[in-house]
């Protein structure tokens, strides 16, 4: 996994390793946050520990000290697999706009779905 | 010297641990950018704070206890190093990080059995404080704990370091687990428990981490005291230069 450094004109890319580099020690986790129970987990952010269970206390420490959540996943950054920015990916679904169900009445006697 | 006590026992007590737990808090806010993660820094941080918080609450109670208009800040400010009677412990410098979690691991595990036996005092504010000590203090000793076994688990490095600051400040631990005749007045009347009602869950807990950790309690038979009676280590009077200076240059000064 390598992140995307800008490239200014008639410089030569330069592919930065985000984990296992020399620099930092410490594996990266994406940390996810329940706000209240009932509520799903929600992405709030990164941070660096050396397992999981330090993972979770950093992660405790660095989002949820003003009372944000009741509950946190961590998991590891080099797991989670992200699509890519192709235009074939996402563009074919902006001109369908009949996949809203919005082309019929619902009858009042329905009420509030 | 007038200001070494206060004029009740729950008064006095309240300060003693109120000193506690500021002086603990001053030495983590002193590692603040000095640690070796963001992470870390953040979370010594917040340590440092609920550290304060819980001071602060002490010290506003003893002050109204004392009826004599001193506020938070008087305590925590204008008093001189002899009356301040927190134990040696927490006044050690952060000689590096394996220092630094040693001597909170040997402070969380007495605070844990403390605040719940203070949760049950016969004073309700002092056992309204404990409660939300024991939640705060309960985490700590967890991260504590778990960076200990980390530490002595690790490399042969950190282990060695973990050990040598577990040598180093051994000679500390006694203090926090005797009692002397403030405490005993107190636990006959029911406002507190006698230090000495938790040296067996303290040490309980630090031979069962120390175990796990694959490291040793300390060997040195020497125990040092006289922090409960103002007589301290040569490391606290720097530490409240930095952080009196402020209120001794310029008194009053608010913002």
């Amino acid at each position: 996994m390598s992140y995307d450094v800008p490239v200014a004109p008639g410089e030569e890319p330069v592919e930065i390793p985000s984990e296992g580099s020399k620099s930092h020690g410490w594996p990266l986790w994406e940390v996810f946050v329940r706000a209240k129970r009932g509520l799903n987990h929600t992405h709030v952010g990164s941070i660096h520990a050396p397992d999981a269970e330090t993972a979770i206390q950093n992660a405790r420490d660095g989002y949820t000290r003003r009372a944000e959540g009741v509950s946190v996943w961590v998991v590891r950054s080099s797991e989670i697999h992200a699509s890519d920015d192709a235009a074939s990916m996402f563009e074919p679904f902006e001109d369908k706009p009949y996949r809203h169900p919005t082309f019929y009445e619902i009858p009042d006697e329905v009420g509030q779905l | 010297m007038k200001t070494i006590t206060t004029n009740t026992d729950l008064g006095t007590y309240l300060v003693r641990l109120g000193d506690d737990n500021l002086i603990l808090a001053q030495r983590l806010g002193e590692y603040i950018a000095g640690a070796p993660e963001l992470e870390e820094d953040l979370a010594i941080a917040n340590t440092g704070l609920d550290h304060l918080g819980i001071a602060r609450h002490l010290f506003t109670l003893a002050g109204e206890i004392e009826g004599d208009g001193r506020s938070e800040d008087d305590f925590a400010m204008l008093r001189p190093e002899r009356s301040f009677t927190n134990a040696l412990l927490v006044e050690q410098p952060n000689t590096d990080f394996a220092y630094i979690m040693v001597r909170q691991l040997f402070f969380d595990a007495y605070q844990v059995p403390l605040w719940r036996r203070l949760s049950a005092s016969n004073s309700t504010d002092l056992a309204g404080i404990a409660a939300k000590g024991l939640k705060e203090a309960t985490y700590h000793l967890r991260r504590s704990s778990s960076w200990i076994v980390r530490l002595g688990d690790g490399t042969a490095e950190s282990a060695m370091r973990t050990q040598a600051a577990i040598d180093g400040l051994w000679r500390y631990t006694a203090e926090l687990v005797t009692s002397d005749d403030l405490e005993e007045r107190l636990a006959s009347s029911g406002l507190a428990p006698r230090s000495s009602d938790v040296a067996s869950e303290w040490l309980s807990t630090i031979d069962a981490v120390l175990e796990e950790a694959m490291l040793a309690r300390g060997s040195d038979p020497f125990q040092t005291f006289g922090g409960r009676s103002g007589i301290h280590t040569e490391y606290l009077g720097p530490l409240l230069a930095e952080l009196q200076w402020m209120q001794r240059s310029y008194p009053g000064a608010t913002w």
